[in-house]
């Protein structure tokens, strides 16, 4: 699988609280969410976001509250893949269980500024700044997290019986 | 090697003598726990599954208290959406309006909790029942509906940081103060994926309520999990909530830990963490005249009944300022018929305080209590990131109950002892 999009730049502990506020957390429709994606850090977001674009942030992403809602919102506003130094646990644990790609890599994130177009590559391990001209590995996944993410998420990866034998 | 006392858990939960850390684990889960945010969510990938029964009906519990009673009619169809599941699927434990509290009070004076038990909830603050010697982590929705399914829930086994607790709590310092000045300690991603392990001598002078508000804010430094030592006070506390037999998990002494901190309680003063961080903290004595305009007592960090009477104890015979609005929140019904027994609420309403039903309200900026440009609140709750309590220009200062009620009377964030 490959993404390609402009980089949508932010900086460290980026909240779930900023990426989609609680006032609108009365619904679970993912368009809905997607339409206040971000707005209480950066109001522009939703306007300038296009398909496939690559979100691009600093250490411990997706703090604070464990609401799905956050993931989602940012999966369908059309960001194809986060990039971040590292990602809160739970934020982590729910974007591979929805299908949404996220990559730890520090030095990617050094690299890439606001606008910048970049390139991933999850079958080679790449992530190519082609606006910089710069390459980076990706750690691939541990072998079981890769299997819920071949499987296209959780849910998925429940029926075809990787979490064992259901009731 | 041996093994920590989370470790110890989930190996046990995972039917294998020994766990070691990174390992990818399935475990047995004995709680699964949802509110009226997430639920919806996992029930709408419950149904994806086709699935018709739930893993078990007494191990779910869905509790409705972060936008009850009902704030709109949006949150109205949520709640309907979770209550009709829960008749449905016969949920043993759905805690609705008249019989809900705040989920992380609710679980562990309900008994649904008990030392050993592995517990995962689609909230964050799940953390909070690691003060009862449990695994308990929070996890999203989907997460919630596959264990819903199978009783499953796959785990990266955690490294640990232990905390050895040592001397006795002086003057108005609680386990709130202790959390923040761990956090502040360690940072708001110190302990990112890893458990924090609480022990030592100075667990004996930690009530229940002050473990459980500290376990509650592991997350608040990116822990998978809080955990605390199991002694006479938790037994004595479990047996007192529930039927269920406890199993007590003891780390090994060789068990290993990334790092150890001792912390000196009785060297702690009075802590708030300062806007938009919970890493940002500075002592009481630190903070200088800062005005405020509402204080909130309650959440599942400090709506507890010790949070409650610390707080009266301050307001008694005392006035709300005239520019602050004071918000106190019982986090269970049964909190807050004790409160009213004891006199607690007449002497917050003679206060000039409201009193709410149980609610997560305000803590999130759901409703109860919302802030307007520029407005700041000292509040006991345990997250102050941008825009949590309402516009994104106004402020929240975490807190004691001490440090909320003072303030409250004095306008400004303050120390109980500043009153005269």
């Amino acid at each position: 699988m490959n993404v390609k999009g402009n980089v949508i730049k932010y900086g460290d502990n980026v909240d779930t609280d900023v990426i989609i506020p609680a006032r609108y957390l009365n619904t679970s429709d993912a368009k809905e969410l997607a339409s206040y994606c971000m707005i209480d850090i950066d109001k522009t977001f939703v306007e300038r976001v296009k398909n496939g674009d690559v979100m691009v942030a600093g250490k411990n992403f997706g703090c604070g509250s464990s609401r799905e809602h956050a993931p989602l919102a940012i999966k369908t506003s059309g960001i194809s893949c986060i990039i971040a130094e590292d990602f809160a646990r739970i934020f982590y644990r729910n974007a591979i269980n929805i299908g949404l790609p996220i990559i730890e890599s520090p030095q990617a994130v050094k690299s890439m500024d606001d606008g910048d177009v970049v390139e991933v590559d999850f079958d080679n391990g790449e992530i190519k700044n082609i606006t910089k001209n710069l390459t980076f590995k990706i750690e691939p996944f541990p072998a079981f997290i890769q299997s819920i993410i071949s499987a296209g998420g959780l849910v998925s990866a429940v029926e075809k019986g990787l979490l064992g034998e259901r009731k | 090697m041996g093994m920590t006392m989370t470790q110890k858990i989930l190996a046990a939960h995972s039917g294998q003598e020994k766990v070691v850390v990174d390992q990818l684990i399935l475990a047995n889960l004995d709680m699964v726990l949802g509110n009226d945010i997430t639920t919806p969510v996992a029930i709408n990938e419950f149904n994806k599954l086709g699935q018709c029964k739930v893993f078990d009906k007494t191990k779910i519990s869905l509790v409705m208290d972060h936008f009850t009673p009902n704030k709109d009619i949006k949150a109205a169809q949520q709640c309907k959406f979770i209550r009709e599941f829960a008749r449905e699927k016969e949920i043993k434990n759905f805690f609705d309006v008249g019989e809900m509290g705040i989920e992380h009070a609710l679980l562990p004076e309900k008994g649904l909790v008990v030392c050993g038990d592995l517990v995962i909830g689609a909230d964050s603050h799940t953390c909070t029942y690691g003060a009862l010697g449990a695994f308990s982590t929070g996890v999203g929705s989907t997460d919630m509906a596959c264990a819903m399914a199978t009783g499953k829930a796959w785990f990266k086994v955690p490294a640990a940081f232990k905390f050895v607790l040592k001397n006795k709590p002086q003057g108005w310092v609680s386990g709130k103060d202790v959390i923040l000045h761990i956090i502040g300690m360690v940072g708001v991603d110190g302990v990112l994926y890893k458990s924090m392990e609480f022990c030592g001598d100075g667990l004996q002078h930690l009530s229940m309520s002050d473990r459980l508000c500290m376990a509650n804010m592991a997350i608040e430094a990116g822990a998978k999990n809080g955990i605390f030592e199991v002694d006479e006070k938790t037994l004595e506390f479990v047996k007192e909530h529930s039927d269920r037999e406890p199993v007590v998990y003891k780390a090994d002494d060789d068990a290993e830990y990334e790092k150890v901190f001792e912390i000196d309680l009785s060297q702690i003063k009075p802590t708030v963490a300062f806007p938009h961080l919970p890493e940002n903290t500075k002592i009481i004595d630190e903070v200088e005249d800062i005005k405020i305009d509402q204080v909130v007592i309650g959440s599942c960090t400090n709506g507890r009944l010790e949070d409650l009477v610390v707080a009266a104890e301050i307001f008694k015979g005392k006035k709300v300022h005239r520019d602050c609005r004071v918000i106190i929140i019982p986090a269970t019904q049964k909190i807050y018929l004790q409160a009213m027994d004891m006199g607690l609420l007449k002497t917050f309403v003679e206060s000039g305080c409201i009193v709410s039903t149980p609610t997560c309200g305000p803590c999130l900026g759901g409703h109860m209590g919302i802030l307007a440009k520029g407005e700041r609140c000292v509040a006991t709750t345990n997250r102050n990131f941008v825009g949590r309590m309402g516009h994104t220009e106004s402020e929240v200062y975490l807190a004691s109950p001490a440090i909320a009620a003072a303030s409250a009377i004095l306008g400004k964030i303050a120390s109980p002892d500043e009153l005269v």
